[in-house]
């Protein structure tokens, strides 16, 4: 992607340095997601995945850098106001509201939205997942694995984000569900919405990503282009086992 | 106490492309979770059939509102009923406990918040409306007037208590608040020795409280036999009716759900983009608003307010309706206010306490073993094993069979007395022994399967009636808050969400 026609960074982190207490997680991190991007952030456990997406939406403070939201300086803001700045989040383990219906979780991803605009998120996301419309008034602890990662997604969605944060998409799902749940998060950036897709599992991840950050032990180790990433030989050797 | 979303009507149609997109993906390889057991979820669940199930199905269309209705209702037609003073003030004290319960389901039932402190709101409110209106200072302000002032002081306090729950949860919020209460009490019952001014009067409280006036017309809080003014009853019950209805709306609205999403999980509410902490806050307000509101016409009727008002075994009764009712369901909590209520004073009577001792055992028993055999063996049994027991007992020692002398008692009393053994006096040890043993009864049940189950019931039932007889109608006061906690324990064990709770449902 030459730099004439790049398109605008959406996020951008710049040197950011985060600590729980005296422990040093992220170092010198830099990370940059342009408008419509996918990419996706590997590293194995304890790399500072999470921290990185903790970070980002300011669950954590870092003490050094900065965190950008479409060229405004966010660091010091709570995590409402950056969602509401077009962040979203479908979180690990999904986190749904188990004894609400699948409605009503829907809704609750677009509680900062106004109310008139809310029947237009719902087509949206329905005509996305249309099996959501026929689960509509189902308790959401009650569908499936596969089912409950649409819902998480369509209840992101419903903030109508620009940009969509994934943590751990593949966790807990059957493996043929796992390429399925790829193309879905694949089709939901044809759509517009820019991701950031963080993973164990590189392969996969790789696969659909334009461009990738491995992170080891705080560190950004490896950036580029995702077909780069996918015939590095420290990275295969590192996350694919072969 | 949900209801379906009002969202649900307005999407009647699936957006185009739906369907087709659907039928699409079947060819398409696996789709995501379409998965059979879900599918099939709606036709799984089982339907009562005959007589039962169509009122079940009947029932459950009637509109929250006519629920209302009727049973507000009832209790406006009691005072019709029943002339005496008791049982209208009765009345009155179970719609207090209904709206107490209603405050505290919107801090605990939906905000998830563990609450200690909520009987100091209440305080706090009948305190200012006692200042506000008697003597003391002598402002005599005009009722209406004070209502709205009690009111918005009781939120203020509420969300200064609450301040806390933005950084602690659980077991932390509840010592907090806690701590609160004992506050309130310690500056209630010191409060007549403020820098040498009397504000409370300490523990000998405020007294000539003024009655309401409303446009001036004074309600009288007796009759002129000296007996309940039946008027508050009808007072209570309009604040009843408000909060309820305004609290329904609140539920129903993104406010109501977002504080139930806010119990469920609080770090995914902060991730969809909800000011957790103003949530959080506004819950304690509510609540606490509430209480105060109640304190309002609780302390007119009273005329008088002490600091022992408000003592912890309040709280509890409190905590336990909502439990007992089911927490986070409106309606749930209010039947749980009026069991408890009802209960409680039914046990101060020995007589009406034996009586519903009886029913409920027999009962019970009827919904474990349903119409059956071993229902019959189990019953049959127990009345043999009685009077078998009492033989033995009169062989070893005449004076254990010579029952209780008791004029009072009626039909069931006296067949009571030839059933248990009721030795006039008991020796110090036996009380104990017995109780302890009921217990450990209890436990073994609970640990042993078929004939063994039954064969243990039948002397467990007779052990019941004789500490019942011997021990717990000896002592009303303890006794009630006895079966009130066994009563919740086996709520508990039958229906941990409540008699009308939502179930939970675990994400695995």
């Amino acid at each position: 992607m030459s730099a004439a026609t790049a398109p605008a960074p959406l996020l951008e982190l710049e040197g950011i340095n985060t600590y729980y207490g005296q422990i040093h997680i992220l170092q010198d991190s830099n990370l940059i997601v342009r408008e419509g991007e996918l990419v996706c952030l590997l590293g194995g456990n304890a790399s500072g995945k999470s921290t990185t997406l903790k970070t980002i939406l300011g669950l954590v403070r870092p003490r050094t850098g900065r965190v950008l939201l479409a060229g405004e300086d966010v660091t010091r803001l709570p995590t409402a106001h950056r969602i509401r700045r077009g962040l979203a989040i479908v979180p690990e383990n999904r986190r749904l509201f188990g004894p609400m219906t699948v409605l009503q979780n829907l809704e609750i991803g677009a509680y900062l939205r106004p109310r008139s605009d809310l029947q237009e998120e719902f087509e949206r996301v329905y005509s996305l997942f249309p099996l959501l419309y026929e689960r509509r008034s189902q308790l959401a602890g009650t569908l499936s694995g596969g089912e409950q990662q649409m819902v998480a997604m369509g209840r992101a969605l419903m903030s109508k984000p620009r940009l969509l944060l994934m943590d751990e998409p593949s966790m807990g799902l059957a493996p043929i569900l796992v390429e399925r749940s790829f193309e879905i998060i694949q089709q939901v950036n044809e759509a517009g919405v820019a991701m950031l897709v963080v993973e164990q599992n590189a392969n996969v991840s790789l696969s659909i990503a334009s461009r990738g950050y491995v992170l080891s032990t705080g560190r950004v180790v490896l950036e580029g282009a995702a077909a780069d990433l996918l015939e590095n030989e420290d990275l295969r050797k590192a996350y694919l086992g072969r | 106490m949900s209801g379906p979303s009002d969202w649900d009507d307005s999407l009647t149609t699936p957006p185009e492309g739906a369907v087709e997109a659907v039928t699409a993906e079947g060819d398409a390889g696996p789709a995501v979770g379409q998965d059979e057991w879900v599918a099939r979820h709606g036709e799984r669940r089982t339907r009562r059939t005959g007589l039962l199930g169509t009122l079940e199905e009947r029932l459950a269309v009637v509109p929250w509102w006519s629920w209302l209705t009727l049973f507000v209702g009832i209790i406006c037609l009691l005072p019709l009923g029943f002339e005496s003073g008791y049982i209208r003030r009765v009345a009155f004290d179970t719609v207090v406990f209904m709206l107490l319960a209603l405050g505290l389901n919107i801090v605990v039932g939906w905000g998830g918040l563990l609450d200690l402190g909520f009987i100091a709101f209440y305080g706090v409110g009948a305190y200012a409306y006692a200042l506000l209106s008697s003597g003391q200072y002598d402002l005599h302000l005009p009722t209406l007037v004070v209502i709205p002032i009690v009111a918005v002081v009781g939120g203020i306090v509420g969300w200064l208590v609450g301040l806390p729950s933005r950084r602690l949860t659980g077991d932390y919020l509840a010592i907090v608040t806690l701590f609160f209460f004992q506050v309130f009490l310690t500056a209630t019952t010191n409060g007549d020795d403020i820098r040498g001014e009397s504000v409370t009067n300490g523990p000998n409280g405020i007294l000539d409280v003024d009655e309401f006036d409303i446009f001036g017309w004074t309600l009288p809080r007796s009759t002129s036999e000296g007996l309940f003014g039946v008027t508050y009853l009808y007072v209570a019950l309009v604040f009843f009716v408000v909060v309820y209805v305004a609290l329904h709306l609140l539920n129903d609205s993104r406010t109501g759900r977002a504080w139930r999403s806010l119990r469920e999980d609080p770090l995914a509410a902060e991730l969809m983009g909800m000011p957790v902490n103003r949530l959080k806050l506004m819950a304690f307000a509510f609540g606490a608003a509430v209480a105060a509101l109640t304190g309002t016409f609780a302390t007119a009727l009273n005329g008088s307010v002490f600091p022992q008002n408000f003592e912890f075994p309040l709280l509890i009764t409190i905590y336990t309706m909502v439990i007992l009712g089911g927490a986070g369901s409106q309606a749930g909590v209010v039947v749980g206010a009026v069991i408890v209520s009802v209960l409680l004073e039914a046990l101060r009577d020995a007589n009406d306490a034996r009586g519903l001792f009886y029913v409920v055992l027999v009962l019970g028993l009827v919904a474990a073993f349903r119409v059956s055999a071993k229902l019959a063996v189990v019953l049959g049994g127990t009345i043999v094993f009685g009077f078998v027991a009492r033989l033995v007992a009169g062989g070893i020692d005449d004076a254990w069979t010579v029952g209780r002398i008791d004029d009072e008692g009626g039909r069931l009393a006296d067949w009571a007395a030839n059933w248990v053994i009721v030795p006039p006096r008991l020796d110090a040890w036996v009380a104990p022994v017995a109780y302890i043993g009921l217990v450990a009864l209890v436990l073994l049940l609970s640990h042993v399967r078929g004939w063994v189950r039954i064969a243990l019931l039948v002397p467990t039932l007779y052990l019941a009636a004789f500490v019942w007889e011997n021990v717990l109608l000896a002592r009303p006061e303890s006794t009630r808050y006895i079966v009130v906690g066994a009563l919740l324990v086996a709520m508990m064990v039958a229906r941990p969400q409540g008699l009308l709770g939502e179930k939970r449902v675990e994400i695995v």
